[in-house]
């Protein structure tokens, strides 16, 4: 697991930079975790399966596939958009089509950096497809990806790491959910063997 | 007389049964279909939160039977059973099996909503369960209730009014 979250550091430390750099301002990052969690309580680390989450999904493909959420409260995305585009949205957990298209796109930019130094360390190719956004229970959103770990299990693994945006309090997460099929590849990739239980 | 109501949790991949006076709730259903059958006349009620429609494709040793639309509603058709209800009053509802995600590209697992909720009726058909209510698809979440002491099942989702079924 120590692998992993190292894995998991590295890419959210280039996830970080390109946020910072986005906003111009220093972004810290909370150190990842690394667990195997059943689904019940996954949807528990974004406040359990009913909370209202902004999710941008991008489904990773190559060698070592699996699916990746970037999450933040409807609040954050707010303050988000403020920030980066001057976009002012109103009270409630709605968006408009250009706000979401303009969240979609600041959680594609995020997302693929931090795939591409996950990429980079592991030496495996990981392609990110197009994102996709959802605003809606976190239930319902992060279920979708662990259909591939509902074949084979109840648990998933889970790369969760936070970003804390000092004062403004702009609050995200990453969840990589590798495919269950993946783990031994990026362990292999890592040049650490797989313990077998 | 006041009943209390006692609500049970019904998790992901998960069932569960109530008789008169249980709530059977399951929260936060995307791709997944919150499947329930009840008995109007013993009262009882049994909810499954289904996330996969056929363990045909199960790779894992030990079969999670809550899990898959074909082996979930045997097993909820059994345990109605003990509480005393009659598979021939059986009427079933459910919610869910949403495309909670669009995107250009598109494979076989992007069809997993819809998918459920085909399977779910085959099942249904298999067992002479009549489908009295339904509110499937769509691309948003919902959190479902089954009130075994009448029978109706409450919708509630993000941004749509609350629904009875």
């Amino acid at each position: 697991m120590d692998v992993l979250k190292e894995v998991g550091n590295i890419g959210a430390g280039n996830a970080a930079t390109a946020l910072s750099q986005l906003l111009n301002k220093p972004i810290d990052m909370a150190v990842p975790k690394v667990q195997l969690l059943p689904f019940e309580e996954i949807a528990d680390c974004v406040g359990g399966p009913e909370a209202i989450v902004l999710a941008v999904f991008l489904r990773v493909e190559g060698e070592a596939p699996g699916n990746l959420f970037f999450i933040m409260t409807p609040e954050a995305g707010k303050k988000l958009l403020k920030r980066l585009a001057g976009i002012e949205v109103e009270e409630g957990d709605s968006f408009n089509e250009m706000e979401q298209s303009a969240l979609s796109e600041i959680g594609n930019i995020l997302a693929g950096s931090y795939l591409s130094s996950l990429a980079d360390f592991t030496r495996l190719s990981m392609t990110p497809t197009v994102p996709g956004l959802a605003i809606d229970m976190a239930g319902a959103v992060l279920g979708y990806g662990l259909l591939q770990f509902g074949e084979m299990g109840d648990d998933a693994l889970l790369i969760n790491t936070t970003f804390l945006e000092g004062q403004y309090e702009v609050e995200g997460q990453f969840f990589l959910i590798p495919d269950p099929q993946t783990f031994a590849q990026i362990f292999e990739a890592l040049g650490v063997p797989l313990e077998h239980d | 007389m006041i009943e209390e109501k006692s609500i049970i949790k019904v998790g992901m991949a998960d069932l569960n049964v109530s008789t008169s006076g249980g709530i059977l709730r399951t929260t936060g259903l995307g791709s997944c279909v919150g499947l329930t059958l009840y008995d109007p006349v013993q009262k009882v009620g049994g909810m499954a939160h289904v996330m996969l429609p056929s363990s045909a494709i199960a790779r894992e040793g030990q079969l999670n039977l809550a899990k898959y639309a074909d082996t979930a509603l045997p097993i909820l058709l059994n345990k109605l059973r003990e509480l005393g209800a009659s598979p021939l009053r059986l009427v079933a509802k459910m919610a869910g099996g949403a495309q909670m995600f669009t995107f250009a590209g598109s494979g076989d697992s992007m069809r997993i909503g819809p998918r459920n909720v085909e399977s779910c009726k085959e099942g249904l058909q298999q067992m002479n369960i009549p489908l009295i209510g339904e509110d499937t698809g769509g691309n948003y979440g919902r959190t479902v209730e089954l009130d075994c002491t009448t029978g109706k099942f409450t919708i509630r989702s993000v941004q749509k009014e609350i629904k009875e079924l």
